[in-house]
């Protein structure tokens, strides 16, 4: 298989069959909306660890 | 100790807040190997293996996002309804922590059914929008989701915004049954279940099997996203504990 027939199929797969809009659409918005949710939960739990870590740390200092 | 001991000693241990936390700790590694597994081979399967569909074309790979995320959008209620109902009956904290972070993931849910079904319904129906018993069924949804993360924030007492969101967790479960039979009941323009009917699916294997795999991909998704997020209510909840405490002193 050549260069160019690569390309050609690369090429095909992208055209989805001349639904391409529609399909890549559909796929990019649901993983912008999980990567979201992944990166949103994540963070909350990680600050939360961060916060939690100060507040026992000053109260060890109190004591 | 009888069989009946033992369970109830499971389920107290489970509902041990550092139990769980520790337990949620241990899966999410794996939940999150095995959901990127599982939507690599539906993603692969889905977008090169399956053949085009022979009324659609390419155009029906819409299919591995839409029908996934419209079965969550149902099952992630389900599973706020039935944690609401034992929050209610047996004021299991940690029910509400499984119904509660569950409510944005849900909604995210509901609204990618959403979305994708409309992207889906130009090209194939002509439309972006039809009120049929179907959509409008999974648009309430929507509003209930919203509805009951709205409710919550707006109360400040956990306990109260706890059992308010619980009861209408509840109330919003009829809307499950009537997204789910719409299609029957109704004359929709929405088409009928083509996997359910599992003596005779109406569906080829090899676009069956990455659908399959992209359903249960999306389902590990939500327990990783639920066991992230429980771990996160029950730190915040219980700040102020022992447990807590040795586990940010120690780290």
């Amino acid at each position: 298989m050549g260069k160019r027939t690569g390309d050609f199929i690369m090429i095909e797969f992208l055209k989805m069959g001349g639904y391409a809009a529609y399909v890549w659409s559909s796929y990019g918005i649901v993983a912008v909306v999980l990567l979201l949710n992944s990166i949103s939960s994540w963070r909350r739990y990680r600050s939360l660890l961060r916060r939690l870590k100060r507040l026992h740390g000053e109260n060890n200092n109190d004591t | 100790m009888s069989v009946k001991d033992k369970v109830w000693l499971w389920f107290h241990r489970m509902a041990s807040p550092a139990y769980f936390y520790n337990l949620a700790g241990q899966l999410l590694p794996w939940s999150i190997v095995a959901t990127t597994t599982l939507m690599l081979i539906g993603l692969i399967g889905g977008l090169v293996f399956a053949p085009a569909d022979y009324q659609q074309g390419d155009g029906f790979r819409i299919i591995y996002v839409h029908v996934p995320s419209a079965w969550m959008s149902m099952f992630v209620y389900m599973v706020m309804a039935v944690n609401s109902a034992i929050f209610l009956i047996w004021h299991i904290k940690l029910s509400d922590i499984v119904a509660r972070s569950s409510a944005v993931i849900g909604a995210s849910f509901t609204f990618l059914a959403l979305i994708t079904g409309s992207i889906w319904g130009k090209p194939m129906w002509g439309t972006w929008w039809v009120w049929d018993a179907r959509l409008t069924s999974e648009l309430l949804l929507l509003f209930l989701y919203l509805g009951y993360i709205g409710l919550r924030s707006a109360i400040d007492d956990r306990r109260v915004a706890g059992k308010a969101g619980s009861i209408l967790a509840l109330v919003g479960a009829i809307n499950i049954p009537i997204i789910h039979y719409s299609v029957v009941w109704w004359n929709t323009l929405h088409q009928s279940a083509s996997v359910s009917k599992f003596d005779n699916p109406s569906i080829e294997l090899n676009m069956l099997i990455p659908l399959l795999s992209m359903a249960l991909a999306f389902k590990l998704f939500y327990l990783c996203i639920l066991l992230i997020n429980s771990r996160s209510e029950l730190l915040e909840q219980e700040k102020r504990s022992q447990w807590v405490k040795e586990l940010v002193t120690s780290s």
